[in-house]
């Protein structure tokens, strides 16, 4: 590995050819159906995917509280999937933090150092230094009880970094917070990972923390990923209508391909129009397949001229900084559009109105499966 | 209770307190007279004179406890010398009961961590397992154990018949037995608490102490053995106690030379020849002890809680 040059960053997770199956194995449960993906050394990567998709039994896997059916885990290059997890030169900050109750804020991050046999002034120092690191040093002495559920946070956090893992596996750490808090820590863990250079893995079902946070997102579904990419490629160009719909707020139209022109296609939307859309996959004409469309790239206008789509407005929910509208199309499909809110006297448009939308340009594409 | 009690507070509230008041008093005058009364009769007792056929006479005397600590020869007339006779019972009956209960932990608590861990259905019915030789009488199970470890016993005899012994061990009539029979009297008494506090652990600290490098012997030492601390002290205290007193099983399975205190103060009752107020001072100085260990634990408990702040 130490021939690379810097410029290819090294792989600090490689994940190959992984299935899980719970039970007997043609009866079993797939949790993990052949996932394949590697995390670079440094990065903030993460597992994104509802409920059950299988995400936090990949992170439970690399942190070794699981085993593979199949497939391969390398740490580093190293073959890791046999290691008994306190073997493993990874650390969890979990869900409900699972701090020591018995053990001060210090002992509990001391924990791990002590283990790994660190000389007892390495440890006092490093303890100070990791507490001071997550702003808790004042709360050395006291227990996890007498701690906020933020704090708590906190020293979990502490906890699992005092060791100065090669990776750190972080399953779902905010879940338990309100959203005030939630929002702090997501930019704290983001700076953090950025000072220590550690490797991020991690777990979320919530798409707004993935995309604030994250260098590169794997969004997961039933036991496969989806698609891996930066959260900009992700948002902006899905790969297929799990992806679109998962992460924000897309409209879905059902469509036929007529034509492809290199890498954007005709197809005809409800009530006639045509829209160009840029294809993802192989498109050919004829094939059937869904437009996405964010609700940020439409807007109301005057029905007839260049309206994409006519419809009457069926609702209009204020949203703060936007409003957003429930069209319904003539032949019944509804659509929503977002608009930046103005005046409640200078919106242009009332429920029971009958509208056109316009589509953006480049906003639309074809997903194909 | 008594008429217009004093809340100052609101007369909602007051209402629902006297309501409350009332609604536990046949809780505390059960408690009152049937748990603290024998207590208190009993230490009065122990300072009066007892009466030859059985029974006191209401002479305040200090002759059972001069009994229990002093020796004055034969007639009563040489100078005191301490009696260890007593004291060498109630030692010995400690540390019977301390080998009793520790033989519990170490039987019960594997026991108990391996019923917390069953899928929650079946928990019910391990448990159930567990306390099923219970239901038979104590009495009875004493001296099915008694035939199971004697000279010509099951144990014994398949062990000659396949050839590992050629003369009996002697297991009847020795501390062990006591020790033995003490254990299998009072296991589920460990079993039950250690579950509870095994039921009620967090499994996701065992993960984290192994991800923090720990291995399953350190992990069992500095997390799992201190998060069920309460159960593993709750059994005990219920196993030690009731083996500290218990006199069935030193009695069928000890012999006559493994006596102790349950049977000392059993023989002080029964028929012509008992002494009820030495009786209730044996019973007096063991509770007296009892009370000083856990005064002591209290005080070193809300120490090291203090400590914890």
């Amino acid at each position: 590995m130490t021939s690379q040059s810097p410029s290819t960053p090294r792989t600090a997770v490689d994940i190959r050819d992984v299935e899980k199956i719970y039970g007997p194995r043609d009866a079993g449960v797939r949790a993990l159906a052949g996932v394949s993906l590697s995390i670079l050394d440094n990065e903030f990567f993460t597992l994104l995917g509802p409920s059950g998709c299988g995400k936090t039994t990949l992170l439970r896997i690399i942190a070794g509280f699981e085993t593979v059916s199949s497939g391969s885990v390398f740490l580093f290059g190293d073959e890791i999937e046999d290691l008994p997890p306190n073997r493993r030169p990874v650390n969890t900050v979990f869900q409900q933090y699972a701090l020591f109750p018995h053990m001060t804020v210090e002992e509990n991050v001391a924990f791990g150092l002590l283990r790994l046999k660190h000389p007892k002034a390495e440890v006092a120092e490093r303890v100070r230094e990791t507490l001071d690191l997550v702003r808790l040093g004042e709360f050395a002495q006291r227990r996890p009880a007498q701690l906020s559920g933020g704090q708590q946070q906190r020293v979990a956090l502490a906890r699992a970094l005092a060791p100065r893992p090669k990776v750190l596996l972080l399953d779902e750490p905010l879940s338990a917070l309100d959203l005030k808090l939630r929002q702090a820590m997501r930019v704290e863990l983001k700076s953090l990972q950025e000072e220590t250079g550690i490797t991020f893995i991690f777990v979320t079902h919530d798409q707004e923390e993935a995309l604030t946070m994250s260098d590169r997102i794997a969004v997961m579904s039933r036991g496969e990923v989806q698609q891996i990419g930066a959260a900009r490629d992700i948002y902006d160009r899905p790969r297929n209508r799990f992806v679109a719909d998962f992460i924000g707020e897309t409209n879905l139209f059902d469509v036929t391909v007529e034509q492809v022109n290199g890498d954007t296609v005709v197809c005809r939307l409800p009530g006639g129009r045509p829209v160009e859309a840029a294809a993802s996959g192989v498109a050919a004409a004829g094939k059937q397949g869904h437009v996405s469309i964010r609700p940020e790239q439409l807007a109301l206008v005057k029905p007839g001229g260049d309206a994409a789509l006519e419809g009457v407005i069926d609702r209009t929910i204020y949203l703060g900084t936007d409003n957003q509208h429930l069209i319904h199309l003539d032949d019944g499909v509804e659509v929503r559009v977002r608009s930046q809110s103005v005046e409640q006297d200078a919106e242009p448009f009332a429920p029971g109105d009958r509208v056109g939308i316009r589509i953006n340009r480049g906003a639309a594409r074809l997903l194909v499966d | 209770m008594a008429g217009g009690a004093a809340t100052g507070g609101h007369s909602v509230s007051g209402a629902y307190a006297a309501v409350r008041n009332w609604l536990l008093a046949p809780s505390w005058i059960t408690i009152a007279i049937f748990m603290l009364g024998p207590v208190l009769l009993m230490a009065v007792y122990s300072f009066l004179t007892k009466e030859f056929r059985g029974g006191v006479i209401w002479d305040f005397s200090l002759a059972s406890y001069d009994q229990f600590f002093f020796d004055r020869g034969l007639f009563g007339d040489e100078p005191p010398t301490l009696r260890w006779t007593y004291m060498a019972i109630y030692l010995r009956s400690i540390i019977q009961a301390g080998v009793a209960t520790l033989l519990c932990l170490v039987i019960g608590f594997p026991t108990a961590y391996f019923i917390a861990t069953r899928p929650v259905h079946t928990r019910t019915i391990w448990l159930f397992l567990v306390t099923i030789p219970y239901w038979v009488n104590l009495l009875i199970r004493t001296v099915s154990m008694k035939f199971l470890i004697r000279d010509t016993g099951p144990i014994n005899e398949w062990l000659i018949a396949f050839g590992v012994l050629d003369t009996p061990i002697k297991m009847i009539n020795t501390d062990f037995a006591v020790q033995l029979g003490l254990f299998y009297s009072y296991l589920p008494f460990m079993v039950l608490p250690i579950y509870a506090a095994v039921e009620r652990y967090d499994f996701s600290l065992t993960e984290a102490s192994a991800d923090l490098y720990a291995d399953r012997w350190t992990t069992l030492r500095l997390v799992l053995l201190p998060a069920v601390k309460p159960g593993i002290i709750a059994g005990c205290i219920l196993v030690f106690v009731p083996s500290l007193g218990a006199f069935l099983a030193p009695d069928l399975l000890g012999g006559a030379k493994n006596f102790m205190i349950g049977s000392l103060i059993e023989e002080q009752f029964k028929g012509a020849a008992g002494n009820w107020p030495f009786g209730a001072a044996c019973a007096m100085v063991l509770l007296t002890m009892v009370l000083i260990a856990v005064f002591f634990y209290a005080r070193q408990q809300a120490r090291s809680a203090e400590a914890g702040q």
